[in-house]
């Protein structure tokens, strides 16, 4: 059996060959398309308000956080990304697409676009690690060839090979989450919504975590993460935006970090404070 | 492949989920068990007031004088009547064999033959008995009458027997049609309860899939194969104990007991395909119309 040492090299070396295959459109921040457009997008629940004329875009290739007290509209913002809640007034755009034009019945197909991971995981609890992520693609109508070529290697990139055949009770909360993160991410979809992923995990685990979001981020697509982890945001050096009340009330843009910063030094940038030798990791 | 997939879908489904399975087999079970005691029980029970029915009939009596030419005078004028289907002409000599086999002592006293020519006049249905009593014995106001032929003496009166009989009849007939239609509501909202029950154990995992992009029919058919599978094998668990209670228990007894061998009632073959036609469709049915509120995410 390897080591997690061996998975870890051979997970990193496999980042440095998608990392390889997506340098060159490395998108910048200010430039291109808006993958998400927010215009003045309220929602009320029974009278509480969940978005108060919320007016945000993300551009294609950005990785984005999302931050704010619990129940300042985070996850609003998360469900109304996957066309789970209706707003009730303002327009919402995904990769151009008014999400009010689409039906009841083009929702799943819209879903396949993007990849969501859930704070609580919400992995199917009677299918192995494989058979969830295989679930993805077989949900798009994805081929058994494709789905054996495919799963084993997104695997891989999340350190799950060895884990292939256990079932996510017998997974720690961690694995539970690398499992979540395979399965959103095993379609490729342009964008990834993270809701809370951290917020069951223990900080180590949690940095383990925000660089495989990292590495998928690196390789073109957007990501956006709802947190409350205020010390991990800080750490990252990414795009915020800040919810309070509904209401945006921060958006601190691109141009503190570098964006071509190796998962690997991220990595070692968010552990460094915690007072652990860089080169042990 | 689709239909391969949604097929090991559900057999998964079905063995991991093993004990909310368990028991809508249970129910489609225990219910097709009663049903198909049921449904043959309702069926001789109708039989059994039918042939009642059958027995309602009209007696006119001709006078005693009566020729030959009388009798099949008569009998074509009332085989012209409406509503009248069949008529039995019973003589002297026969009524009196009848009547001396049930009390053979009485009518050895009698020196001659008391007993008139009779027709029995059998309605083509029990309920116009009356009217066919009414076209022999033909009402001339003020409780006068007057008789179809003048060679028939007088026609029975037992309007209230009859009415009694009809009632009682009636009374049978749906009774057992409502409470079989009472059982076949029970049936069904017990299946669909119970599937609804394993359903909201799994809503979870169904909000996961949508989540994730399934359609609802992807999410749905292997619902539906789980309640065809679940059902067909509910229905033949019943079917083979109630073929086992019918060859070991019935048919030794249907030569005794003419209620099941009322000819009336359902071939078994017959009840097979009801029964299991009904498990299948209900929990299949019951599933994929279940599953609806559960899509909503």
């Amino acid at each position: 059996m390897p080591s997690r040492i061996d998975i870890a090299s051979r997970a990193r070396k496999r980042s440095r060959d998608l990392a390889a295959q997506h340098s060159q459109p490395s998108p910048q921040p200010s430039s291109g398309r808006k993958v998400i457009e927010f215009r003045g997008v309220s929602k009320l629940y029974a009278g509480d308000v969940g978005l108060d004329h919320a007016t945000f875009s993300i551009e294609r290739g950005e990785f984005v956080f999302l931050v704010g007290s619990t129940g300042s509209g985070k996850s609003t913002v998360m469900r109304l990304l996957i066309k789970e809640l209706e707003p009730t007034s303002g327009v919402i755009r995904v990769a151009g697409h008014d999400l009010a034009d689409i039906g009841r019945r083009r929702v799943p197909y819209f879903r396949r676009n993007i990849g969501v991971v859930f704070q609580d995981f919400k992995l199917l609890p009677n299918r192995t690690v494989y058979d969830n992520v295989a679930y993805a693609l077989q949900v798009t109508g994805g081929t058994r060839k494709e789905i054996r070529a495919k799963v084993p290697d997104i695997l891989r990139l999340t350190g799950l090979s060895t884990k292939l055949h256990n079932f996510p009770h017998q997974l720690s909360g961690g694995e539970q989450q690398r499992v979540s993160v395979a399965r959103a991410f095993v379609n490729h979809p342009p964008l990834l919504l993270a809701d809370e992923p951290t917020g069951n995990l223990d900080p180590e685990t949690s940095i383990d975590i925000m660089r495989l979001l990292y590495r998928i981020n690196r390789t073109g697509t957007t990501v956006l993460v709802a947190t409350h982890d205020q010390a991990m945001v800080d750490k990252m050096r990414r795009r915020v935006l800040e919810l309070a009340e509904g209401r945006i009330v921060r958006d601190e843009a691109a141009g503190l970090y570098t964006r071509d910063e190796t998962t690997r030094d991220l990595a070692r940038r968010l552990r460094a404070p915690s007072g652990r030798p860089p080169g042990l990791e | 492949m689709r239909i391969g997939f949604f097929l090991r879908e559900a057999i998964r489904a079905t063995r991991r989920s093993a004990a909310p399975s368990f028991a809508a087999l249970a129910t489609v079970l225990v219910t097709l068990l009663v049903l198909g005691v049921f449904i043959p029980i309702v069926q001789a029970t109708n039989g059994a007031a039918n042939s009642v029915r059958g027995r309602v009939m009209v007696d006119a009596y001709l006078k005693t004088d009566a020729t030959g030419a009388d009798v099949a005078r008569v009998r074509g004028e009332i085989l012209a009547l409406p509503h009248v289907s069949r008529v039995v002409y019973v003589s002297k000599q026969q009524a009196l064999a009848q009547q001396r086999k049930l009390d053979p002592a009485a009518y050895a006293l009698l020196g001659s033959n008391p007993l008139p020519d009779t027709f029995q006049v059998i309605p083509d249905n029990p309920g116009n008995v009356l009217l066919v009593r009414n076209e022999l014995m033909i009402p001339t106001g003020g409780g006068a009458t007057r008789m179809l032929d003048p060679a028939i003496q007088s026609v029975s009166n037992r309007r209230t027997d009859t009415k009694k009989i009809l009632e009682v009849t009636n009374l049978v007939t749906i009774t057992a049609a409502a409470l079989s239609v009472l059982l076949v509501i029970a049936s069904v909202l017990l299946i669909a309860n119970t599937i609804r029950l394993s359903l909201y154990a799994r809503r979870r995992e169904v909000e996961v899939m949508k989540l994730v992009g399934a359609t609802d029919w992807f999410i749905r058919w292997p619902f539906v194969i789980e309640g065809v599978v679940v059902g067909a094998a509910g229905a033949l668990l019943a079917l083979a104990v109630l073929g086992v209670a019918k060859v070991a228990l019935l048919d030794p007894l249907a030569h005794n007991w003419t209620l099941i061998a009322a000819p009336h009632t359902i071939a078994f073959p017959a009840l097979v395909i009801v029964l299991l036609a009904t498990g299948v469709l209900v929990s299949a049915v019951g599933s994929g119309l279940s599953l609806r509120r559960f899509l909503r995410v």
